[in-house]
């Protein structure tokens, strides 16, 4: 049998993120039946009822909370963890901006082994982890074998371990606060700051023509405005176009964007990436156009067509006029 | 301020189909077009923008072999004050951790205040900054959006979910992984790639970075790749077929009954 399990778990508002789960259910694909303990760190009232929360689905959960852990800093989280775990254990890892600052340092603290981004979890063979992850934007996936004779660091991708028993029930609550003493960093948090408001709300329509990268230039978007003016819908866009400050960041999709629910969503020169796909919520209609045959998009969306949108977006956009 | 920026030279995914050898060991790597790992190149303009306004250098450092050479050109180009080429056939089939050791040792021989790498390269992996850090012991910030040099310190933004801004306060010397649109990169001209052309730029390998080259390579590595593959379909989409004319006839008659003409 493999050692303990842990998983991180995020929470807001007093309630738990919904990685808690799927870490609970990739638990099971790592140890099954194994009970695996959930780690919640936070602070003031609303954290009990996020641990009350978690005994549906974890059988343990270990609870620190303290004034300083109110807002998650990887650092101060980093010197918790290595008092707190014991040694040689498995922790689970939401792939997220807070995953990301915390495991590769915390797995080097730990000497344990990082894999970071898994989607599949194969099973464990003696003490190394098959798993699956993506590379190049999702274009192949990759098998990987992963040492976890010392332990392991593995952070996982949000939503794909949706399907599944996490198992357990009826958990207990452990208070752990006392157990860490004193926590201080040499980085510190001072604020969170807003993502501006843009002219446009793309949160609340209903159609969207969605431009990124294979746009190729800015010269091109006039094309897009074109398109969802004959269409009666309103333009967004992928990270890369933002990046190039070709559109303002009110209208990026995605994780790091806005979370839009449309009925109709057009990608054109999209790839799909999680990280963009990550903000289209609702199960819209998705139609792609790219020049790629390969691109991650056709798996994912409704209705295809292979071309150069240079010329299939003006020739749609006449179309479209034309029958009006 | 003397800084170090990590730079990976990656096929470059935007400009690449993808696709993996029969039987899965590689990706076919013989037309590809390679370039700067795109989060890298945010690094060093943001690292060349902070020496324009407090001063000091830049470095530019890469593992790889010979052919990594052209990126650490192209950085130096867009205004990186030096480069330095980290070849070693130890240091092929490293994982992340290996990577960071050698970066780790690379670091320890100069005279750092802080060190950049990109958030993430080809893998997704979005690792070696952070290991980089926790060897060397210094602090480390992930997603970096944001850099305002201070006493000692920096104040810097991370990008979090929904676009969202977490300022941070962070202690020098230390390592910041940078997110794409930090800056806008300059461009680089041939022009400057050839004013740069015989600039010489060291390279040191494992026995002059005072590495142990047991612990590298595949056989220091604890997670090691076995394959690549391509996804497999799902439902996936219906593709359209037929004369650009056809198609789009389909595909107006869809948007019609899915409500997307107005
Ligand atoms: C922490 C983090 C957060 C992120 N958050 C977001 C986010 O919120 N939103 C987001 O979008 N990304 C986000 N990203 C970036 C993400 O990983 C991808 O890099 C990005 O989504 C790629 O955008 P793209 O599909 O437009 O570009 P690419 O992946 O470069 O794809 C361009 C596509 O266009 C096609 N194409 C090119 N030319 C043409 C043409 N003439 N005609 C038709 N097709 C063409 C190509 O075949 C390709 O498939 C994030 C990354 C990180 C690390
Ligand atoms: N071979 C390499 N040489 C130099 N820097 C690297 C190398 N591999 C990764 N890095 C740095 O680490 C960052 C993150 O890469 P990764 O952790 O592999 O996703 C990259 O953006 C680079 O800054």
């Amino acid at each position: 049998m493999a050692a303990q399990v842990f998983a991180f778990i995020l929470h807001k508002d007093g309630k738990a993120d919904d990685t808690a789960l799927e870490l609970a259910v990739a638990s099971q694909k790592i140890a099954p039946g194994a009970a695996p303990v959930a780690v919640v760190t936070g602070a003031g009232a609303a954290l009990d009822g996020v641990c009350q929360e978690l005994t549906a689905s974890y059988a343990e959960v270990w609870k620190f909370a303290s004034d300083t852990l109110a807002y998650p800093n990887a650092e101060i989280i980093r010197m918790l963890l290595l008092k707190a775990l014991p040694k040689g254990c498995t922790l689970l890892l939401p792939h997220t901006t807070f995953g990301m600052d915390l495991g590769p340092g915390l797995a080097v603290k730990m000497d344990a082994a990082y894999v970071s981004d898994v989607t599949a979890i194969d099973g464990l063979d003696g003490a190394t982890l098959k798993a699956v992850r993506q590379e190049f934007n999702g274009q192949v996936c990759t098998h990987l074998a992963c040492d976890m004779s010392k332990g392991a660091v593995v952070s996982v991708r949000s939503g794909c371990f949706q399907a599944g028993d996490p198992g357990a029930a009826g958990g207990k609550v452990v208070d752990k606060s006392g157990e860490v003493g004193e926590l201080s960093g040499r980085r510190r948090f001072v604020e969170v700051l807003q993502a501006e408001v843009g002219d446009v709300d793309i949160t609340k329509e209903d159609v969207l023509v969605s431009v990124g990268r294979g746009i190729g230039d800015k010269e091109n978007l006039p094309m897009a405005d074109e398109l969802a003016k004959a269409m009666g819908a309103v333009v967004s866009c992928s990270r890369p176009v933002v990046d190039a400050k070709w559109l303002e960041k009110g209208r990026q999709v995605g994780t790091s964007g806005k979370t839009v629910k449309p009925k109709v969503y057009l990608a054109l020169g999209i790839s799909g990436s999680f990280q963009h796909m990550g903000g289209l919520k609702g199960n819209p209609f998705i139609v792609a156009v790219n020049k790629n045959p390969k691109a991650p998009i056709f798996q994912v969306a409704s209705v295809g067509v292979v071309a150069d949108l240079l010329e299939f977006v003006p020739e749609l956009t006449e179309k479209i006029m034309a029958a009006k | 301020m003397e800084i170090l920026v990590c730079v990976k030279r990656v096929p470059d995914s935007a400009e690449n189909e993808i696709e993996v050898k029969p039987g899965g060991a590689d990706i076919k790597r013989d037309d590809l077009v390679y370039s700067v790992n795109e989060w890298d190149n945010y690094a060093v303009e943001e690292a060349i923008q902070i020496v324009d306004r407090v001063g000091g250098s830049v470095t530019v450092a890469t593992i790889g072999n010979e052919e990594s050479e052209e990126v650490v050109r192209r950085e130096m180009a867009m205004g990186a004050n030096s480069g330095l080429m980290l070849v070693d056939p130890a240091f092929e089939g490293s994982d992340g951790r290996g990577i960071a050791a050698i970066l780790a040792a690379a670091v320890r021989k100069g005279k750092y205040d802080l060190v950049l790498t990109g958030a993430q390269a080809d893998d997704g992996a979005g690792q070696v900054g952070g290991m980089l850090a926790a060897l060397l012991d210094w602090p480390y910030a992930s997603l970096v959006n944001m850099i305002e040099v201070q006493d000692k310190k920096l104040r810097i933004g991370r990008e979090i979910e929904g676009g969202n801004q977490e300022i941070n306060e962070i202690m020098l010397p230390c390592v910041l992984s940078i997110q794409t649109g930090i800056n806008e990169p300059r461009y680089v001209g041939i022009r400057g790639i050839r004013k740069v052309a015989s600039v010489e730029i060291p390279v040191m390998n494992a026995a002059a970075l005072g590495l142990d080259s047991a612990g590298l390579g595949p056989a220091g590595a604890r997670v090691k790749r076995l394959d690549y593959f391509v996804p497999p379909a799902g439902a996936g989409a219906e593709i359209l077929e037929g004369s650009t004319d056809e198609i789009t006839v389909k595909l107006i008659d869809l948007l019609k009954a899915k409500g997307g003409l107005k």
